[in-house]
């Protein structure tokens, strides 16, 4: 266990080590690396000055040394747009970010497995073959188009739920947090949603071909045979067999779902790291697009790590091979 | 007369596939008293399981049962509601399957899977069912059975897991057991192992036994009656002695031919020639025609049941009586 | 089973008949194709259907801006579609847009595909570390989210249409030679390669003329599920202003033009570009699922 856990976290090491170098490479061989780090402001004395305390006339792969370091002392510059630290920045945006992700996760396993489920159980029933037809739609229709749609139906026309902005915040922890008050659930509705049609229809069709997999299995008759209710075997021996491959894929959604909130929250202004991203982009504020990089990548790793992790503690199978 | 514990009568299961409509059981009949143990054999596709799944209620969408009565203590199985069915599936009526790698849940641990089992009929805490299924286990012949409840079926070897099945099965002391053939996965000193505690086990609490098995020399000691079934059919009952030692019907003549034990050594394994027919595309008339060295013109009609000697049922319109055994 | 002889067909059965017979059996997936058949006509055509070219700013009225549907434009045709705030008769815009949008996807996923094919069956042919070291690269590709990627890109090099191909080619690659090895590992161990090797034939002969044919089939069913999804992507950049510049609107971007006007009530000018997008998408994948299915000889019966 100890030795699997090692040889991951070296794993996990060398991917965010070498993207390190991909965004280093892109930074600073791809594009003018004066450009990126040093405000179009700055008059000729300025730019050498600057060059110069950065290392910009040091060779290449001292350069690199000289990112890392700074990147590990949390220092990747700072936006030319706010004047404030790139990482501070991306910092107080993300809680945003985690809460609207975490809440679509949760909402796919929450319409997901139900829907799965059943479609799994009557697959020749018109609903199932409704369910299946719209997992369609919500694996390829693209999500900004679906959330336009959203506000348009449910804000616009209906005037259920409002369309932009987190609303109404309460603080817990030191963070705000938008769920903790009505108005800010109101808020996190239709963004949530948005962004979790996508996981929804992915959990819904794990969990229908896990059913159907699963049912004809011997010890589903056997269970069957006991004499149990058909919802002892279908809530406890069915799903149980399911939840595992289905955690795990919506565990490992989870980084995918950070990286396509920025579309969410582009079309919904939620005020997450993935507006300001975007907005980085646009205005050239590379400092931050930068630390945004830096840091999806950790979170990502982080987040596959604590997964597989997970997996093995859950299944007990796995869990017995890493031990022994 | 008692009623016997179960009485099947010209029971049908079928399958409506896409393909055409399978017979699988079809017109099958035989009886089992209190105590006894009844030899179910025959080739692979036989019908064997589908017999026993139909008894206790478990035959899947596309099969269902098409005609016939099963009737346990008189009652008629085939019509009682699920509810009802329900009650006495793992409780009056309970099965051992085939394959013991996948009987049990990977992801339960064993003793969910047995108090569950206790408590689908008992009306007992979950403590009280869990000392039930700690002395289940014991019964079987699981070591250390307090520990061994706490793990999961991986950690069991084959054999371990179909001792465990059987606990299962044996829980609440059924008047009537289906062992689907529960040893075929096994190694041979096991299988003979289970074979005895199980028709121990049996005749102790007076269950009724249908043990299925497509190895005639499995049951050879174990059975009181055998019937032999052929492509949906039952072919042959009698007493099990009597049958193993003068078949009437072709193919139980072919199959005892065929066992090695009874077969000097050295000599060829005799073996019945052609392949099970597809039940698909069953010939008209006799189904073993195709492969019986007796057939004639006269097997193009349907063989009925006869009796050709005493307490024999046969379907043949030229059953093995003239030849001496 | 007995031979009971079935009805001779009369035509001889090629495997492309038969092929064509197996995906028409659906009457959907064949609605769908001929869908985008005319889809990808109009598109093609578009300068000989549409009245106006929405790329030429000397043919765009202000004065024109958010006209609703079916308004009358100064030069004398109709708006059928309405136009955008910049006066774009909608109905050009959307034909234009499609031209964009299904050339970047289309000549992505080709692009893609050509290079990931290659890298697919030299990892194949090649084996050992030089395998080892592609897949490794293919998996760690492919656990990145195809957003996150396109954006690290576009966010390096700026906008542009050529831009946003590259970054698609990027994202999409490691699936073909995913696929490819995977089919090409199965297909080597079979004898007609192994006796194409004792014959000694050079290698990239066996690997083209030999190999190849024979990955094709789950190559056309992920070039159309790509093809797609790159369409979708392309979409996505667009809207959130990082793909295609803003002179040459594709349908993400005329949708997002419109998005602003959508809560005052002139839906027109994003919805109709959407519905575009939205039925080309479907129609698309609707055509890969049945090619799918017929394709996969898994699942054929
Ligand atoms: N779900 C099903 N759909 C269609 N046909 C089925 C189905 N289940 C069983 N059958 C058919 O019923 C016939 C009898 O099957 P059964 O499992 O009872 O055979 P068996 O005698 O138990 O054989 P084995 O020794 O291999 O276990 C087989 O020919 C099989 O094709
Ligand atoms: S009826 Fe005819 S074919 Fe069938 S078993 Fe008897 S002799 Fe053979
Ligand atoms: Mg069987």
């Amino acid at each position: 266990m100890t030795t699997w856990l090692i040889r991951r976290l070296i794993q996990a090491l060398f991917v965010v080590l070498a993207m390190s170098v991909i965004v280093f490479i892109g930074v600073h061989v791809i594009g003018n690396p004066v450009d990126i780090l040093i405000s179009p402001e700055a008059d000729q004395a300025e730019r050498a000055r600057i060059i110069a305390a950065l290392g910009l006339d040091q060779p290449l792969w001292k350069q690199y040394l000289l990112f890392v370091n700074d990147a590990l002392h949390g220092n990747l510059g700072r936006s030319f747009v706010f004047n404030e630290p790139a990482l501070l920045l991306i910092a107080q945006r993300m809680p945003a970010t985690m809460e609207l992700a975490v809440t679509a996760v949760l909402m796919s396993i929450l319409f997901g497995i139900p829907l799965g489920l059943y479609a799994g159980l009557y697959p020749e029933g018109a609903v199932a073959r409704t369910i299946m037809a719209g997992s369609i739609l919500g694996f390829s229709l693209p999500t900004f188009w679906v959330g336009l749609m959203l506000i348009m139906v449910f804000a616009v026309q209906l005037g259920w739920l409002p369309s932009t902005g987190r609303g109404t915040t309460a603080e817990l922890f030191g963070i705000q947090w938008s769920f903790l008050t009505l108005d800010g659930l109101r808020h996190l509705v239709l963004p949530a949603l948005n962004l979790s049609l996508f996981n929804i229809s992915l959990v819904l069709r794990l969990t229908r071909a896990g059913v159907r997999e699963t049912l004809p299995m011997d010890f589903v008759k056997f269970a069957r045979a006991k004499g149990l209710t058909p919802a002892r075997v279908i809530f406890v021996h069915v799903l149980k067999n399911i939840m595992i491959p289905v955690v795990t894929v919506v565990g490992l959604e989870l980084g995918s779902t950070i990286a396509f909130a920025v579309v969410t929250e582009s079309v919904f202004a939620w005020p997450g790291m993935g507006k300001l991203i975007i907005d980085s982009i646009n205005v050239l504020d590379r400092p931050v697009i930068v630390a945004y990089l830096m840091m999806i990548v950790l979170l990502f790793v982080t987040i596959n790590l604590v997964v597989d992790l997970l997996y093995t503690v859950l299944d007990p199978r796995v869990r017995l091979e890493a031990k022994g | 007369m008692t009623t016997p514990t179960l009485e099947v009568r010209n029971l049908r299961t079928h399958f409506f596939t896409r393909a055409g409509v399978v017979k699988a059981v079809d017109d099958v009949s035989f009886t089992i008293a209190s105590g006894r143990v009844l030899g179910l054999v025959g080739e692979s596709g036989s019908g064997k399981t589908v017999t026993g799944f139909s008894i206790i209620g478990l035959v899947d969408p596309p099969g269902r049962i098409a005609g016939g009565a099963i009737l346990y203590q008189g009652q008629d199985l085939a019509k009682l509601p699920e509810r009802e069915m329900r009650a006495l599936r793992g409780n009056r009526i309970a099965m051992i399957f085939q394959d013991p790698m996948m009987t049990l849940n990977p992801v339960l641990r064993i003793d969910t899977q047995m108090i569950e089992a206790v408590q689908a009929h008992a009306k007992v805490s979950h403590a009280e069912a869990r000392t039930r299924a700690r002395d289940a286990l014991g019964m079987v012949g699981i070591p250390s059975p307090d520990e061994r409840l706490q793990a999961y079926p991986h950690q069991f070897s084959g054999g371990m897991r179909q001792r465990v099945a059987i606990a299962i099965a044996l829980l609440h002391h059924p008047d009537l057991l289906i062992a689907d053939e529960p040893t075929t996965a096994l190694d041979v000193t096991i299988q003979a192992q289970i074979l005895a505690e199980v028709q121990k086990l049996a005749v102790n609490y007076g269950t009724a036994l249908i043990w299925i098995t497509h190895d005639l020399s499995v049951i050879a000691g174990l059975a009181d009656e055998i019937a032999v079934m052929y492509a949906g059919r039952i072919v042959e009952t009698g007493a099990a002695d009597a049958v193993l030692d003068r078949p009437v019907h072709p193919y139980t003549h072919g199959l005892i031919g065929s066992v090695p034990s009874r077969n000097r050594r050295g000599e060829k394994l005799r073996q019945i020639p052609g392949t099970t027919p597809s039940l698909l595309r069953l010939p008209p008339g006799c189904a073993f025609r195709t492969r019986c060295p007796r057939a004639d013109a006269a097997c193009e009609q349907e063989p009925l049941p006869s009796q050709p000697v005493p307490e024999r049922t046969v379907r043949c319109f030229h059953p093995l009586v003239a030849v001496a055994a | 089973m007995s031979t009971t002889a079935l009805p001779v067909v009369a035509r001889e059965e090629t495997p492309f008949r038969r092929f064509v017979a197996e995906f028409a059996a659906s009457r959907v997936a064949l609605a769908a194709l001929v869908l985008f058949v005319l889809i990808g006509l109009a598109a093609i055509f578009a300068p000989f259907i549409v009245p106006q070219n929405p790329y030429d700013l000397a043919q765009l009225d202000i004065m024109d801006g958010r006209l609703p549907p079916g308004s009358a434009s100064a030069a004398g045709y109709t708006y059928i579609l309405g136009t955008d705030d910049q006066g774009r008769d909608m109905f050009s815009g959307i034909l234009y847009g499609l031209r964009i949008s299904l050339g970047v996807g289309v000549g992505s996923a080709l692009i893609a595909c050509v290079f990931g094919t290659a890298l697919g069956l030299f990892a194949a042919y090649a084996g050992g570390r030089t395998d080892a070291a592609i897949m490794r690269l293919v998996d760690l590709q492919l656990s990145f989210p195809s957003i996150l990627v396109a954006l690290m890109i576009l966010a390096m090099l700026g906008k542009g249409v050529m831009n946003v191909v590259l970054a698609l080619v990027i994202v999409e690659w490691a699936y073909y030679t995913r696929t490819v090895r995977a089919s090409a590992l199965v297909e080597r161990r079979r004898e007609y390669i192994e006796a194409a090797e004792c014959l000694a034939l050079p290698k990239h002969r066996i690997m083209f003329r030999h190999l190849l044919p024979n990955c094709l089939p789950p190559l056309i069913v992920i070039g159309t599920q790509q093809v797609a999804r790159a369409i979708a992507l392309e979409a996505t950049l667009s809207f959130l202003g990082l793909g295609v510049p803003i002179t040459e609107p594709s349908l993400g971007l005329l949708i997002a033009n419109g998005y602003q006007y959508m809560l005052s009530g002139k839906y027109w000018i994003s919805f109709y570009p959407g519905i575009a997008l939205l039925v080309t998408i479907v129609a698309i994948n609707l055509v890969g699922d049945q090619l799918r299915d017929v394709l996969n000889p898994r699942l054929q019966r």
